[in-house]
């Protein structure tokens, strides 16, 4: 039997005095995929994303993460999966160094896990020469890069971006998406969001679109753009989700 | 593992943090030179600084005269005279020229009522020892004395000290001339300079004993009390920055990602506890080296601490638990670092008028005496006042320390209670 990354199972889920966002929802995501999730402002893409990590509760339907229950209380399931939001998420007066040293000790590693961790990753993007100033005079692009090197410090098996390369130049997001299908050749899945659909279409190998917390297209993108007979995501994304503005 | 490299982070974050370290060091240290300059001033009022009275004296009299040398050598004023002819507007005017809080416009009369009195009460005496005195004067006793003048801002107790100090100054003069009329009418001859000094001796033998809890050399001066109160102070206004810190975090993206990290919150917020305590600690070392090393060279008394050295470590730590639990509530309570500031600062200030920091306990009326227990600072004071000011050792002050501890464990509960109902640990 195929081991899922995630199984979400008969999800029901509302914020407190709305109405429901999620009905009777299921969807599974194959470890090893670059999944990515679009949809419109307000379709619940983030809300989806914070409860496959646990930031929000559920009372119904179940979401597993490679067999575990997502729990609040039981965090040993948080070990296994990275988070890198759309806000920067780290201490911004430390530098890249010691946010490393503090996130890698949550994270549960040792000092000389976190020494060797930080080296590669500052290799790997380029944040060797700044490792040891301040991240709050960085520009946008290195400090999405610090946002990235923390999520993966602990080398999780399944990593969830929320728009991993907004604000960024054309480099750094070269530079953020050939890191990732790295990561992604290495056995890590991928469940990303983003509102750049030409990043997505070079990044993702299975795509679902979510519309008012329903999915309405789940599949890879070439089946996709030939059942819907469209050239490209965007192209796919106004068909089935429409032209007007959204932000509800 | 987990709690000490948060415990580094929390260190990191807060001494890159400028303003943070000038709001809990600096101004803590400003305050307490400050206010206990202008205490000390108050404890020497009746040495080198003594209170301004501006005279205006009417009565052309000799007693007028012995009325304001009594005042000159009574050791607490310091008088400025004016011109006899000043009409109440000059005086006035005078007043705030010579920046004099209270003055004393002495009546044209003044010496011929004071002397009719005592020839009166002379008289009277004469007569019931069956003694033949002289006729009775009825000068009618229907004037002032003086006016006295004050500026409206001043203090009751101060008002009350000076129309003391006048009236006693009166009763000597009035004294005086009763023993000179008697002796005179008994003896048919003046009386003797060194009988009458002798007679009108203000000397009272009295012994001033300030409570000793072991019977231990205590020293009190305005240092003694201000700095074991204003480190209070600082202590708990570690909660602006606490506070602060515990919101800024939840508001932040990083707070997100704690949330998913195989890690208890509650790492955070006891790193942020120990982080701080060892702050409030540091805080208190620091104002104590300054009033110890730093006072004698600004003309202040210096610090002398107590006797029971760990007793002292003691209730500071304890005082900077009860501190930190309490900013600790406020910061898992506070949505905004607004509502922490200003719910923070405000409740502290409150809390330490209640605590006795700003007003002494003993003046406030029964129902706030009774709101005092409520106030970790009371207990803190308390605690202080009983190591610094009584002499006292860690057994005496133990019911002020089990207090505190109750009020912080109560704090502690309040916040884990918090920290439950908000999932967040």
């Amino acid at each position: 039997m195929e081991q899922h990354a995630i199984q979400i199972s008969q999800l029901n889920f509302h914020y407190k005095d709305q109405t429901k966002l999620f009905s009777d929802l299921d969807l599974a995501i194959g470890e090893g995929e670059r999944f990515g999730l679009f949809g419109p402002n307000g379709a619940g893409k983030t809300t989806l994303m914070h409860l496959m990590t646990g930031l929000l509760s559920f009372k119904e339907g179940s979401i597993q993460l490679f067999g575990n229950s997502i729990n609040l209380k039981n965090k040993t399931v948080n070990k296994l999966f990275g988070l890198v939001p759309q806000d920067f998420s780290f201490y911004p007066e430390l530098t890249p160094v010691e946010n490393l040293e503090f996130f890698g000790a949550w994270c549960g590693l040792t000092s000389n896990q976190i020494q060797k961790r930080s080296a590669e990753l500052f290799t790997i993007l380029h944040l060797t020469q700044v490792k040891n100033k301040p991240v709050k005079n960085f520009s946008g692009g290195m400090k999405r890069k610090v946002n990235l090197a923390i999520g993966v410090i602990h080398e999780p098996r399944l990593l969830f971006l929320d728009e991993p390369t907004v604000g960024v130049d054309v480099q750094t997001r070269h530079e953020i998406v050939d890191y990732l299908k790295q990561l992604n050749s290495k056995g890590t899945t991928l469940v990303y969001t983003s509102h750049q659909l030409n990043e997505a279409e070079e990044l993702c190998n299975k795509i679902a679109l979510i519309d008012d917390g329903k999915i309405i297209a789940l599949d890879t993108l070439d089946n996709l753009l030939a059942t819907h007979q469209q050239p490209d995501l965007e192209s796919l994304f106004i068909q089935l989700t429409g032209k007007a503005y959204k932000n509800s | 593992m987990k709690l000490l490299a948060t415990i580094k982070k929390d260190m990191l974050v807060l001494v890159r943090d400028r303003w943070g370290l000038i709001l809990m060091f600096a101004m803590p240290v400003v305050l307490v030179i400050t206010v206990t300059n202008i205490q000390s001033s108050t404890f020497d009022v009746v040495g080198k600084n003594r209170i301004g009275l501006l005279v205006c004296n009417k009565d052309t009299g000799s007693l007028s005269g012995e009325f304001i040398h009594a005042l000159d050598t009574a050791g607490m004023f310091n008088l400025s005279l004016i011109d006899r002819n000043a009409n109440n507007k000059q005086f006035s005017n005078a007043m705030h020229a010579k920046d004099i809080v209270i003055g004393v416009v002495i009546d044209p009369s003044f010496s011929q009522q004071v002397s009719a009195k005592a020839k009166n009460i002379s008289g009277k005496a004469l007569t019931s020892f069956g003694l033949e005195g002289d006729t009775v004067n009825q000068f009618p006793q229907s004037k002032d004395y003086f006016s006295l003048y004050y500026n409206p801002l001043i203090p009751q107790s101060l008002k009350l000290s000076v129309r003391g100090a006048l009236n006693s100054a009166v009763q000597m003069i009035q004294s005086k001339e009763v023993l000179k009329d008697l002796y005179f009418s008994i003896n048919e001859k003046p009386l003797p300079d060194s009988l009458q000094q002798q007679m009108l001796s203000n000397d009272i033998g009295m012994a001033e004993i300030p409570l000793s809890s072991n019977n231990e050399k205590v020293i009190l001066n305005a240092t003694q009390h201000n700095v074991p109160a204003w480190t209070i102070f600082a202590m708990f206004f570690v909660v602006i920055s606490l506070a602060a810190s515990i919101v800024r975090e939840k508001t932040s993206g990083s707070f997100i990602r704690l949330k998913t990290l195989p890690t208890s919150y509650s790492i955070a917020l006891l790193s942020k506890q120990i982080t701080y305590l060892i702050v409030t600690f540091l805080q208190a070392a620091v104002i104590f080296t300054i009033g110890i090393y730093l006072f004698p060279l600004i003309d202040l008394p210096a610090l002398h601490l107590p006797h029971d050295i760990a007793g002292l470590v003691l209730v500071t730590l304890v005082c900077g638990w009860c501190a930190v639990s309490y900013a600790l509530c406020i910061g898992i309570f506070a949505h905004t670092q607004e509502q922490a500031n200003a719910f923070g600062s405000v409740s502290i200030v409150i809390l330490s008028i209640l605590g006795g920091l700003m007003i002494p306990s003993f003046i406030m009326p029964g129902s706030f005496k009774s709101l005092m227990a409520i106030s970790p600072l009371h207990w803190c004071l308390q605690a202080y006042y009983g190591l610094f000011l009584e002499g006292g050792r860690l057994k005496d002050i133990s019911i002020n320390i089990f207090s505190l501890l109750l009020i912080t464990l109560a704090l502690q509960a309040i916040a884990v209670f918090a920290l439950k109902r908000k999932k967040l640990i």
